[in-house]
């Protein structure tokens, strides 16, 4: 700093000092952050829902690169594992081997972990498909419902309030049972994937749709669609420019919230005997078969439990990072 | 009294004429959302399956039939009528019973009729009376404890919020949401039951050994209502830290009012109100068979027969049970509703 010329006061200098490292903040500041750069430093921060993020993308890798990863044949059978007087696994811990990491199912003596890795396919399957499903539909109607208002809005509103009414699980397994084994040229496992991607996407798209509904009235009465629309941007042009951008941050947030529990739908199912067909594994299933051996072989139960349990767990956990990085106020 | 809205509309209506006609208007809407329930289930049940070329007629006679028993049977339960015949026949049904004939082969079912199984030809109401006891008693249970334990739980975390207490509550919780019901109930199963040892998990019914219907109900009563804790602290927390930044209660604080009165009085009133919602929504749809808890734990009751009625393709009871459900979803949403006007007088009944 040059030293002034006239009264030196100890009071200037310091206000300069100020002044300039407030013109060094405003620059800064003018740069201007989008609200996903804001979003992505905050999730950064978040160590738990990053963990959960990796988890996430590893289980991604995992599905992807199956054949790889499980090493064999998971409908291989292995019958000599198997202690032919109780038909559960010979050794200790289910059977675990160096060829087996987590053991052999009792009776068939199948690779446990083959299963669980080709079963991760299923779930990340219908877990994200079905959300897609629910997200189109729901994002759709909300819009219109909210945009156009009148009766667009009242009947798409009835049937949100309807739906969410309905005892939903009772309808899946009751939809998805109904269905005949061959349609649209898929047989089996492919019919079953098919409709429990489209039942589930179609009982979770009003959670989305009154969201949106809800964001896009109180979004269409503000200033800029004001603005837009007295400078004579047409209906199109408003939904798509102005409307939707501000409503991709509660997609996002419910998005990453409703893959979970559609997971967790589809492992239901699965485990309810309506899901996917044998010898397709599916960890809805395997648990579901392990029922008669959570006695003699706790292993069997153990595995397919936590690789739910695990999966589950960081997609919540991803999705509170997300939800709290998206959260304009910024509390919790 | 605590808070009111300041919208320009017109001041609560609250008087007894108004909850009266709240009450119709609700009802009204209620019995219409029975009817489009039954015609989906109708709908389901039938047209899904002659599009796929199965014959519900057949389904009740069996695979190996001659054509005149599966068409003696077609015209005694009416299976040939057009869809809306049917429904109305099954309605007409509950109020003042049914009589299938067709030519000799005369059969009675009396005022709650809900039909025969196709499967057992049991009637289908004495099945809905014995089963529902056995779900109300888990659904009940399971929801004392998990408003015990979560909403406290959930209170706890956001008064102290970032303590350890919070930390570890929330923790717990997240793995609650996370974890399914199947596997913690066989989990809690091969320890408690097969492991220690402590508990007989077998359903024993409250006519038999009260005792023994406690031991076969308190894992299913834990397993179920650790899942629903867990869910409710998650939704009491976050509701109650953002009423705690709500203007009122700074107002009811700056009024100097005792922490107690602002917690206890103004922000848990609050805070309750989605509580009570979730509350409604969740004893229905359980009370209209908990579907896995109840494979889990092998008990008797209306899920059970649900699940099975699918697996057989049985219609009747299909219909039974859904037509219960729907019934309990919407008892249970129209109570949270008038509950709902007396807890939080923002809520006008309109």
């Amino acid at each position: 700093m040059t030293a002034p010329l006239h009264e030196p006061t100890a009071e200037t200098a310091p206000s300069a000092a100020e002044e300039a490292a407030l013109a060094g903040a405003e620059a800064k500041a003018v740069q201007g952050r989008s609200l996903g750069r804001i979003a992505w430093e905050r999730l950064k921060r978040d160590r738990l829902a990053l963990a959960g993020g990796m988890v996430v993308v590893l289980l991604v890798l995992v599905a992807m690169f199956a054949p790889l990863i499980a090493g064999q044949d998971p409908d291989a059978y292995h019958e000599n594992l198997i202690d032919p007087l109780f038909g559960t696994p010979k050794g200790s811990l289910g059977g675990v081997s160096a060829d087996h990491y987590f053991g052999v199912e009792p009776v068939s003596g199948r690779d446990i972990f083959a299963r669980i890795v080709y079963g991760a396919r299923i779930s990340l399957l219908v877990g994200f498909l079905s959300a897609l499903v629910a997200v189109v539909l729901g994002t759709v109607l909300g819009i219109l419902a909210g945009f156009f208002g009148g009766w667009v809005d009242s009947a798409v509103s009835r049937v949100m309030d309807g739906l969410l009414a309905f005892p939903q699980l009772l309808f899946i397994i009751a939809l998805v049972s109904v269905m005949p084994n061959q349609m649209l040229g898929l047989t089996g496992t492919g019919v079953r994937l098919f409709v429990m991607i489209l039942v589930i996407g179609f009982f979770g798209w009003p959670y989305i749709g009154r969201v949106v509904r809800g964001q896009t009235l109180s979004l269409r009465e503000r200033e800029y669609v004001e603005a837009a629309r007295s400078l004579g941007a047409g209906r199109l042009y408003i939904l798509f420019k102005e409307l939707l951008p501000n409503l991709v941050a509660p997609i996002i947030v419910y998005t990453t919230m409703m893959i979970p529990t559609n997971i967790l739908t589809e492992a239901a199912l699965s485990f309810l005997g309506v899901g996917v067909k044998p010898p397709t594994s599916s960890w809805g299933q395997m648990l579901s078969a392990a029922i008669d051996y959570y006695d003699s072989d706790p292993m069997y139960m153990v595995v397919p439990g936590l690789a739910i349990f695990i999966t589950v767990l960081a997609f919540n956990l991803f999705g509170d990072g997300v939800r709290d990085a998206l959260d304009p106020k910024g509390s919790r | 009294m605590g808070h009111r809205t300041d919208s320009g509309g017109p001041r609560s209506r609250s008087g007894p004429r108004a909850v009266l006609a709240y009450l119709i208007r609700r009802l009204f809407a209620a019995a219409v959302m029975l009817v489009v329930i039954i015609v989906v289930v109708f709908c389901i049940f039938f047209l899904v399956p002659k599009w796929a070329g199965v014959d519900p007629a057949l389904s009740f006679v069996g695979k190996q039939a001659d054509p005149a028993a599966v068409e003696a049977i077609r015209v005694k339960l009416g299976l040939g009528d057009p869809i809306y015949s049917q429904v109305w026949e099954f309605f007409k049904g509950i109020f003042t019973g049914r009589t299938y004939a067709a030519g000799g082969d005369v059969t009675h079912c009396s005022a709650p009729c809900f039909g025969y199984s196709f499967r057992s030809e049991q009637a289908i109401w004495p099945v809905l009376t014995d089963r529902l006891p056995v779900t109300l008693s888990l659904a009940l249970g399971a929801a004392v404890l998990w408003l015990l334990f979560g909403v406290s739980a959930g209170v706890l975390s956001a008064l102290k919020r970032g303590s350890l207490w919070d930390r570890g509550a929330m923790v717990i919780a997240l793995a609650g949401v996370s974890l399914p019901i199947y596997f913690t109930g066989l989990l809690s199963l091969a320890i408690f039951s097969y492991g220690l040892g402590w508990i007989d998990a077998q359903y024993v019914p409250i006519e038999q050994s009260f005792t023994g219907w406690l031991g076969g109900m308190i894992l299913p009563w834990i397993t179920l209502a650790f899942l629903y804790a867990a869910m409710y602290a998650r939704i009491t927390r976050a509701t109650m830290l953002e009423i705690l930044g709500e203007d009122y209660i700074r107002t009811a604080r700056a009024k100097g009012l005792k922490e107690q009165t602002v917690i206890g009085k103004h922000a848990m009133r609050s805070t309750m109100t989605p509580i009570l919602t979730m509350l409604g929504m969740d004893l229905g749809a359980l009370i209209g068979g908990a579907i896995l808890t109840e494979t889990t734990f092998s008990l008797p009751g209306l899920g059970q027969a649900v699940l099975n009625g699918i697996k057989n393709q049985d219609l009747p009871i299909i219909l039974g049970v859904t037509l219960i459900t729907s019934l309990a979803v919407l008892l249970a949403n129209l109570v949270v509703d008038v509950l709902y006007a007396v807890i939080d007088p923002r809520v006008r009944l309109s």
